[in-house]
This record gives C-alpha cells, structure tokens and sequence, in this order.
C-alpha cells in the first residue's frame, strides 16, 4: 500500500529527530575517545546540548544584512536536505524518507549546497577572517569533491543505477558482497574525501581555532551559531548513514546502523589522532593526486 | 620622547591629568601622527558603535534552566591580556583538563561567554579588552585572574597600567595570587557558575546600566581611541 504524503512527512520528522540526537551523542562520545587518547576525561556527553540551549538562549545578536541572516539557515537546508533524501534503514517503511531513484545525485548536491550559501553569509559578515576560512573551505571543498564524485561514479557505473536503495538492495547477501570488497579502490577513495568532508584532523585547516579563529563562522554568534550546531550534527549524522548505505551493505535495522556509522567515524577519529594538520595547498595537492588516482581505479575495476 | 609624559601620568594615578598635562599628551599624540583608524571611530563619544541595552532576563523556572546551561556551557574568549594568560594553557590541557566543567576556549568575542582578564592590563590593552569586552553578546561574564586586576598588584605605579580592571569593565569574580595556579581558575570558574546559577551573573545588564560611569572611567585613561573602525 502506497504510504500517504502526510504520514511519509511524520516518518521523516521522526527519523529526522533520531538522526540530531544520535549525531550530537556520536559527536560528544567522539570527542571523549580523542581526549581519552589525550589522557583527558573531556566534555560530558550532553555537553553539546548545553552549548546549544546557551547559544540560543543568548539574549542579544548582531546582524550584518540579510545574505549573513540567510547563511546558517541555507547551511542547515543543505544538512536536513542531505538526510532527507538518504534511506536510514533498509527496507524499513518509517525509515526510508524521501528517497527515490536518482537519489545519489541529488545528495551529491545537498552535500555542498550548505556550504556555498555558509560561504555567501560568512562573505557578508564582513570579518577578513572569515573571507580567508571560506576560501579555503571552497577550495578544499573543491579538491575532496573529485575523488568522492569519482567513486560515486564507480559505484553508478558497478551497480548500474543512482538510486542509493538499490545500491544497498545489490548488496544484500553478506559481508564480502559491500562496495568495500567488491570495491575497495572506490571505497578507500571516498573514505579519503570522507576524512576532508568532516574536517577532521589532517584537514582541519579550514574551521581549526588555532589557525584562523574558527574559520567561516567567525562572526557567527548567538542563535545563527546555535542553528549551525544543530545542523552539524544532523550532517555528520546524514554523511555517515550515506557512507553506511554506498559502501557498507547499510543497515537493516537501528542497531546495526549504529554499530556501522560508529566505526566509519572512528576511522576518521584514529586518523585524526594520529596526523597533524595539512597546509591548505598540502591538502589540496594530496586531494587532487592519491585519492583521485584511486578513485581512478574504482573506477577501472567497475568497468572491468 | 614619552619620559616627560610618563612622570605626570605617574603622579597623576587615577585621576584626570590637568589642563597643562593633556595639552602636553595632546601635543605628544600629535607628534605621534593620527593613527588611520582614528577618524573612523565609530562614535568617538562612546568608543563603541552602539549604546548597549539592558536585557531583561525570564522569569522563574525556564530562567533558570537558561542559567544551568549557560553556566555549564562557559566559552572563554582565547584573548590573553596579560602574563596570566600561560596559566590558561595548562588549564585546558590533560593535567586541569577544564572541559570537564564544560569550559571551552574560543576565538572570536561574538561567539564566548567568559572574558579572562589575565593579569596587568595596560591602557593598550584596555582599549582592546573594553572592544572586545563590547563585541561579546548577553548574557557575559568577567573572570579578572591575578592580583593585577584587583589594586594593580607590582604594576600599581606603573605608568602605562590600570590598577582596577571593575572600574572600566564589570566583573563577576575575581581570582587573587601572582599568579594564580590553574587550580585556583578551577575553582573561580566553579564560583562562576553558582553565581550564574544563583541568577548573580547580570553583569552585562549592569554594565549598561552604568554605561556612562564606566565610560567616564574608561575615558579618563585612555586618551586616543585609535581602534580601527568596525568594517563589519
């Protein structure tokens, strides 16, 4: 029985609340393992619900025109869009939100779309550091696209179709049947942009407080910071759950998808640990010639 | 060139310098050249772009369940001022560890909570902490570390330093030593956060409440304001 708009709308709005609660739990629980590393206890886990109450609760914020007002809202457009369009559990009803079969490219939109309206506010704040955090955001952005474009070509090309349900449905049937074995150089090569998508530590560059203070968001502050917290973590969530379901067999209930996206990020998290952090051209440079090369690959072995 | 200057602001401390030492200041200043930004202040009158409001806070229970947050959830402006800034470092480090307290450093005024004061504050610097102190948003709130902050502690007759941080800036708690180890911040952002819990942390209302006193106060000692302008 087709599912009615109305009730298909409740469905997303709940998975959609599941996904900001676990991305803000993943994200506190994250930032313990790395302090853990540091021989720190770090933040408590609803730390980054207090961050947000505050930063909405501030009682005073400053405008610097409309495209600035406009930015954090087209950043969590970009986040919530992204998730929208993302099957969360598979052949789950309530779970399978708005997806549809040319999925994958409008994700691929979604994905950036956040960030080039943060660029166009950010731009408008007026803050010279946050003109210099977005050009290295675009640029940057711009180079880690390449590689993930050309494995979600690999995986279009491997499983002859776009919708992100399919790709899942092709690999059904045990672990050796992931895009991970089937196809490791297009995995290994989107887990690389994965690493840049997050921002985490080799390519930190872009948001780091220790470079140029907090990159884009400089003058963000009060309610407009709030929105970009919340949308982070609904993001962060919509990328792993993709990632989950091109590369990892998805998810056929709750669990599993936890257990999954857990360790896709803690991928980036022991990467992140380990390397210090590129100049933005020593990113670039990288993001243009290892993972290209190998999403190349991917992109041979799904021909073959 | 400044010594002559430096001996009557040493013996004025504190007080308005009379008519022959500004003309001598004026006279030194414009020696000096305009800085570029001096003419694009904002508001000369007020050093700052707009006169800040009082913000009214809720009321009964939902207020206070803002002030747990905002007492758990402190961002610390990453601007040191003063030499009590190093003890900063440890604090957030594995050995303090003061994420703990939900206690986070920040880099940009708009987006902290808490300003540090770190030690002596000298009228340089005071013009950027009052420009800083102005860029944070309500609800703020002041930690003044070191007993410079407090009666100028071995700057007291400095020629070129404030002795108390409170008359220029609101403070909500003071932390006394020279210097002050982390445990002892540990233990003023504890006090921090009963004050806000206890709805004690309104010193940003204040402040423009007595916006002219503190003006006064700030204007007495510094006598050039060549802030750049906002270009934000």
């Amino acid at each position: 029985m087709e599912t009615s708009l109305v009730l298909k709308i409740a469905y997303a709005a709940l998975s959609l609340f599941i996904a900001f609660n676990y991305g803000i739990l993943l994200g506190a629980t994250m930032y313990r393992i790395r302090a853990r590393v540091q021989g720190r206890l770090g933040i408590r886990l609803f730390q980054p619900y207090l961050d947000i109450i505050k930063n909405n609760a501030k009682r005073t914020s400053i405008s610097h025109g409309i495209m600035f007002y406009l930015g954090p809202i087209f950043r969590i457009t970009g986040g919530v869009g992204t998730f929208l369009f993302i099957p969360m559990i598979y052949g789950s009803v309530v779970f399978s939100n708005f997806s549809f079969a040319g999925d994958v490219l409008l994700v691929l939109y979604f994905i950036f779309f956040g960030q080039l309206g943060m660029a166009l506010g950010a731009g408008e704040g007026g803050h010279p550091y946050s003109a210099i955090g977005v050009s290295r955001g675009l640029a940057q952005m711009t180079a880690f696209e390449v590689p993930f474009t050309l494995a979600i070509i690999a995986l279009a090309v491997q499983y002859n179709t776009l919708s992100i349900t399919e790709i899942i449905a092709a690999q059904q049937g045990g672990i050796l049947s992931w895009s991970l074995f089937t196809n490791p150089a297009a995995t290994v090569a989107a887990l690389i942009a994965f690493l840049g998508m997050n921002m985490g530590n080799p390519f930190s560059v872009v948001t780091a407080p220790q470079e140029i203070p907090i990159g884009p968001p400089v003058e963000y502050h009060s309610n407009y910071l709030g929105l970009l917290q919340t949308n982070r973590s609904i993001f962060t969530a919509a990328k792993l759950i993709l990632f989950m379901n091109l590369f990892f067999g998805g998810a056929t209930n709750l669990l599993v998808m936890i257990i999954k996206t857990f360790f896709i990020y803690m991928i980036t998290v022991i990467i992140g640990v380990a390397f210090p952090r590129f100049r933005v051209e020593q990113s670039i440079r990288f993001f243009l010639v290892v993972p290209t090369l190998i999403g190349l690959v991917g992109l041979v072995i799904a021909l073959w | 060139m400044s010594t002559d200057i430096n001996k009557e602001d040493t013996q004025t401390q504190g007080g308005q310098p009379s008519g022959d030492q500004q003309e001598s200041i004026r006279q030194v200043v414009e020696a000096m050249g305009e800085y570029p930004g001096a003419a694009d202040a904002s508001d000369p009158q007020l050093f700052c772009e707009a006169r800040p409001k009082v913000e009214k806070p809720f009321r009964g229970v939902f207020e206070k369940f803002l002030n747990w947050a905002r007492a758990n959830s402190l961002w610390v402006l990453g601007f040191g001022t003063g030499c009590g800034a190093i003890e900063l470092r440890p604090l957030m480090t594995s050995r303090f560890d003061a994420s703990r307290f939900g206690v986070a450093g920040r880099a940009t005024p708009r987006q902290s909570s808490v300003f540090i004061i770190g030690g002596y504050a000298s009228v340089k610097t005071l013009k950027r902490i009052v420009r800083s102190y102005e860029q944070m948003q309500n609800p703020k709130f002041v930690i003044a570390l070191g007993s410079c902050t407090i009666n100028g502690g071995m700057y007291w007759d400095s020629y070129n330093t404030i002795n108390r941080i409170d008359q220029y800036i609101p403070v909500d708690v003071y932390i006394t030593g020279c210097m002050p180890r982390p445990e002892a911040i540990l233990a003023g952002f504890v006090k921090l956060q009963e004050l806000i819990k206890a709805g004690r942390g309104e010193k940003a209302n204040e402040y423009a409440e007595h916006f002219d006193w503190y003006k006064a106060n700030q204007k007495k000692v510094i006598k050039d304001w060549d802030m750049p302008d906002y270009n934000w």
